[in-house]
């Protein structure tokens, strides 16, 4: 049985229930040595759920953990370190003013005296490590100094120090700009030349086919199949994840742009240091059409949407919501005039997480009859019209009642929407609107984007994947260093766009 | 015992990637909603249980005895169905200083609840207070021209008005320039006690001129007095204060959760980057959020000055204004909702007076050690209202790193 000596860990039937619902439901999961393992689910599907289980966060109710022909329970995640798991979070958990070699040894620092760290001889394991392993990292820097892309790095070789030969990765390419991507695919293959073991949770479909040696997918607390990298689609992917044909194709009929409603003119304004980011911008987004802005992250979206949602004052320049001057105007003002704004973060911006989702719904005419009355609050009407919405944006997992904060990502964003789009803006800015969204979601957002703006919106949209400008836009403005660097129509292809969107030479024929 | 803290019943899917904001008001959600009723009552239960055991320790007296005593000092045995008292009713007397403490308590409680609710924590309850209690000794002792009603009314609402000025200072500095209210408000408790000082000290323009060598402001006029319902007046009789603070909590609740304004407080507590998204002005709210939080506190000065105080004294102003104080303790252990003010108010007033020298029974426990008692009983209740938010901290770090554990979900 040479097939099962090469499994170093086995999962066996694990079955975890919280109140009121199975997060996973009788799940098989097993590792080869020396491969990755995808563990592909939309969001809620139960793969943290499994991972933390195997990580010694949470027991099992039934099945176990086979590791390496040998059962085994671990009770906490120092049970499986030992053992030879490591677990890169999503979120670093590196302390910044210590140095990348201070943090990959913490808890097992080498001593002098007892009592002292041997930073000398830290240093010098450390380094040892990232040459075995042809990692590219400066021992001595201190964290908060490095990339995200290190701080990732770091994470690993902390797990890789601890003698890990199991690694869990729970959505890495998260926080990575593509090219830090393609980097980290080239460690985990090395790491697999070494003998590593690596399961990647995701839920990106072309992450998991570029990587992946077998892919599990889960779907509501079950696994539904695991297979081959060979031999799969994305198409096929995504119909076992979501459990339907999911269109990547976004079909909209030819846009007829109507009047000018959203018309910026010079704009310049600076970030919170004081650093000038948007340079001299001028757009113009007409009734019925969608205007995607694709750049790199950082090259000024944030503040251009901020200027134009009335949270930041410009430095220059003029905007007009429908022929009404708003420059420098307040947030109250211009979203009476009819511009909605689905916000960058929804959990930091987007929603009061604390409040019900009536009173989310609420945010913007809490102060206005029906909801209120010289300054007396109607709860009451508040729920009643948050039950329409919450229905017409097919808002799932609580009612008017709940707070915001026991939804999952997606259904918070269908709230954002709701409000957003609920109330019949002219205008409507839409700053990455899927951002850890899965699949289903993502189809659900974007529907909704193309009936806006067959509706008559004039619809901004702000986002840094490629496909979904391309998807969505009818024109396409690329933006950086603070700048509008290129127009396209939705016939460009991503290729031209990321070329513009790092600042490449632009086409003369169809730079604006 | 990783207690699945993702999940509410009846939602089908595990909720999505929540973490609380980190800050203080955020905190102080978190431990409204992690243990309900039980968890501030089992900290007053453990505080209670380790009281008695230092009682037991260090003066050898039976803890039950004591907290009988204690219990007898409130006042509270009177309301039970088998005690009979004639006059002069001592149990009928502590009961009714009970109820003076527990007007107080209650208005410098939601002082320091309703800017909690806003984010922010007032911790100059104590200069509020004191700011409160001039400007009702000042009103209350002039305008003597005004009927009785509107006398006392206008005496009241000037002490809200002073109160509320002088925590709007500290919004303002919030406000305006960013300067940290805990800061603020305790250099504020500083200026307001001296300035009391100065006010009703020898020489003060407050000071009653016939009182010679002694700092103390004249009489307040009998119009200007809250009307006494049962007692003496002149002791610490019931008056119908008791009855404000009742509906103090009352306008507390009702402001929150039925007004606007309650509102843009409450969305700036728990988020105040998506309030200002929503276009609530976030400063607005911190200026208006410490001037009514102000406002309660002054009110409560008002009321111990116009109900048996009657005038100010120097050690009125820097001594036992201290109690404001302890309406941080109050708000905390009440978690900020005004029926959990009521119940803490209701504790640390009976705790006050049941351990006050005069009220506790010196045969079972020496009246000379009483005082010590009372500090370390209401100190107890705060160590461990202190402890229950370290360890829900603490809890709430524990989960913050299982949930960034558990992201995908």
């Amino acid at each position: 049985m040479t097939e099962a000596d090469r499994l170093v860990l086995e999962l066996r039937g694990i079955t975890k229930r919280f109140p009121g619902v199975v997060a996973n439901d009788s799940i098989d999961f097993d590792l080869r040595r020396g491969e990755v393992h995808a563990l592909l689910g939309e969001n809620g599907a139960g793969k943290s759920t499994l991972m933390n289980v195997l990580y010694g966060l949470y027991r099992p109710d039934e099945g176990g953990i086979v590791l390496n022909g040998k059962p085994i329970t671990f009770h906490s995640p120092g049970d499986a370190i030992r053992a030879g798991i490591g677990m890169v979070h999503q979120h670093f958990m590196l302390i910044p003013v210590m140095t990348v070699a201070e943090n990959i040894v913490l808890a097992t620092e080498p001593r002098r005296a007892g009592v002292f760290l041997d930073y000398g001889a830290a240093e010098t394991r450390v380094r040892a490590l990232a040459g075995q392993f042809g990692f590219a990292i400066d021992p001595d820097a201190k964290v908060e100094d490095i990339t995200v892309g290190q701080q990732q790095r770091v994470e690993i070789l902390k797990a890789l120090y601890r003698r890990a030969d199991i690694l869990i990765l729970d959505e890495p390419t998260a926080v990575l700009t593509p090219q830090e991507a393609t980097e980290l695919f080239a460690i985990l293959r090395s790491l697999n030349r070494e003998g590593m073991s690596i399961i990647f949770i995701t839920h990106k479909l072309n992450e998991v086919l570029e990587i992946a040696n077998r892919i599990t997918v889960l779907r509501r607390g079950r696994k539904i199949e695991t297979v081959d990298r060979e031999g799969s689609t994305e198409a096929g992917l995504a119909r076992l994840m979501v459990g339907r044909e999911v269109l990547f194709r976004v079909e909209k009929p030819a846009s007829s742009p109507g009047a000018a409603l959203l018309e910026v003119e010079g704009i310049q304004a600076s970030d919170d240091r004081g650093v000038e980011t948007v340079r001299d911008v001028s757009l113009t987004v007409h009734a019925g059409e969608i205007v995607g802005l694709a750049g790199v992250d950082g090259n000024g979206q944030s503040e251009l949407v901020e200027v134009l949602s009335g949270l930041r004052r410009p430095g220059a320049g003029s905007v007009r919501v429908a022929e009404t001057d708003v420059t420098g105007a307040g947030v109250k003002e211009i979203l009476d005039l009819g511009v909605g704004h689905i916000p960058e973060d929804r959990q930091r911006r987007g929603l009061v997480l604390d409040f019900s989702l009536a009173e989310n719904l609420a945010l913007h005419d809490y102060d206005r009859e029906p909801n209120s009355r010289l300054g007396w609050l109607f709860p009451s009407r508040l729920v009643a019209r948050a039950k329409g919405l919450l229905q017409r944006f097919d808002v799932r997992g609580g009612d008017a009642q709940t707070l915001a904060a026991a939804l999952s990502g997606g259904n918070q964003q269908k709230v954002v929407l709701a409000r957003e789009i609920g109330r019949e803006p002219r205008v409507l800015l839409a700053v990455q609107p899927t951002r850890g969204l899965d699949v289903g979601a993502i189809e659900f957002v974007h529907e909704q984007l193309v009936a806006a703006r067959d509706a008559g919106l004039a619809v901004l949209l702000v986002s840094l994947e490629l496909d979904e400008v391309i998807a969505l836009s009818d024109r396409i403005l690329v933006i950086y260093e603070g700048r509008i660097v290129a127009e396209y129509g939705s016939d460009v292809t991503p290729e031209e766009l990321g070329i513009a969107m790092t600042g490449g030479r632009v086409d003369e024929e169809t730079a604006a | 015992m990783s207690t699945p803290t993702i999940t509410t019943p009846g939602s089908p899917e595990p909720p999505g990637d929540e973490i609380p904001p980190d800050t203080f008001a955020g905190r102080i959600t978190l431990a409204h909603r992690a243990g309900g009723v039980a968890v501030p009552l089992l900290t007053t239960l453990v505080a209670f249980v380790a009281g008695g055991l230092v009682v037991l320790v260090f003066s050898r007296k039976n803890p039950l005895s004591t907290y009988h005593a204690i219990f007898n000092g409130t006042g509270l045995n009177w309301l039970l169905p088998w005690n009979t008292c004639q006059f002069p009713c001592q149990p009928a007397i502590h009961l009714q200083q009970t109820a003076v403490q527990f007007t107080v308590l209650v208005l410098t409680g939601l002082a320091v609840a309703f800017a909690f609710r806003c984010g922010l924590f007032n911790i100059g309850g104590q200069g509020q207070y004191i700011v409160g209690t001039i400007a009702a000794v000042w009103i209350g002792t002039s305008l003597d021209s005004l009927p009785g009603f509107l006398h006392v009314t206008v005496a009241i609402l000037a002490a809200a008005a002073a109160g509320g000025l002088w925590a709007g200072i500290a919004g303002f500095l919030k406000a305006t320039v960013g300067a940290h209210e805990v800061i603020t408000t305790i250099m504020l408790n500083w200026v307001a006690l001296w300035i009391g000082v100065y006010l009703v000290d020898i020489g003060g323009p407050l000071q009653d001129p016939s009182a010679g060598p002694v700092g103390v402001t004249a009489q307040v006029d009998p119009g200007a007095r809250l009307r006494v319902l049962w007692g003496t007046p002149g002791l610490q009789a019931l008056n119908i204060g008791f009855f404000i603070a009742l509906a103090a909590l009352v306008v507390y609740s009702l402001l929150l959760n039925r007004t606007t304004l309650g509102y843009q407080v409450r969305a700036v507590g728990f988020n105040p980057d998506a309030a200002a998204y929503g276009g609530i002005s976030v400063r607005r709210s911190y200026f208006l959020a410490m001037a009514i939080s102000g406002a309660f506190a002054g009110i409560a000065g008002s009321m111990d000055v116009l109900g048996w105080q009657l005038n100010v004294d120097t050690s009125f102003v820097n001594a036992y204004s201290y109690i404001a104080f302890l309406g941080i303790a109050v708000a905390l252990l009440g978690r900020n909702s005004a029926v959990g003010i009521f119940f803490s108010a209701l504790l640390f007033a009976a705790l006050t007076t049941g351990t006050a020298a005069r009220n506790l029974d010196p045969n079972v426990f020496p009246s000379e050690l009483a005082t010590n008692l009372t500090q370390m009983i209401q100190g107890l209740v705060v160590l461990f209202v202190g402890a229950e938010l370290l360890i829900l901290g603490i809890w709430q770090a524990r989960r913050r790193a299982t949930k960034t554990a558990g992201r995908v979900e």
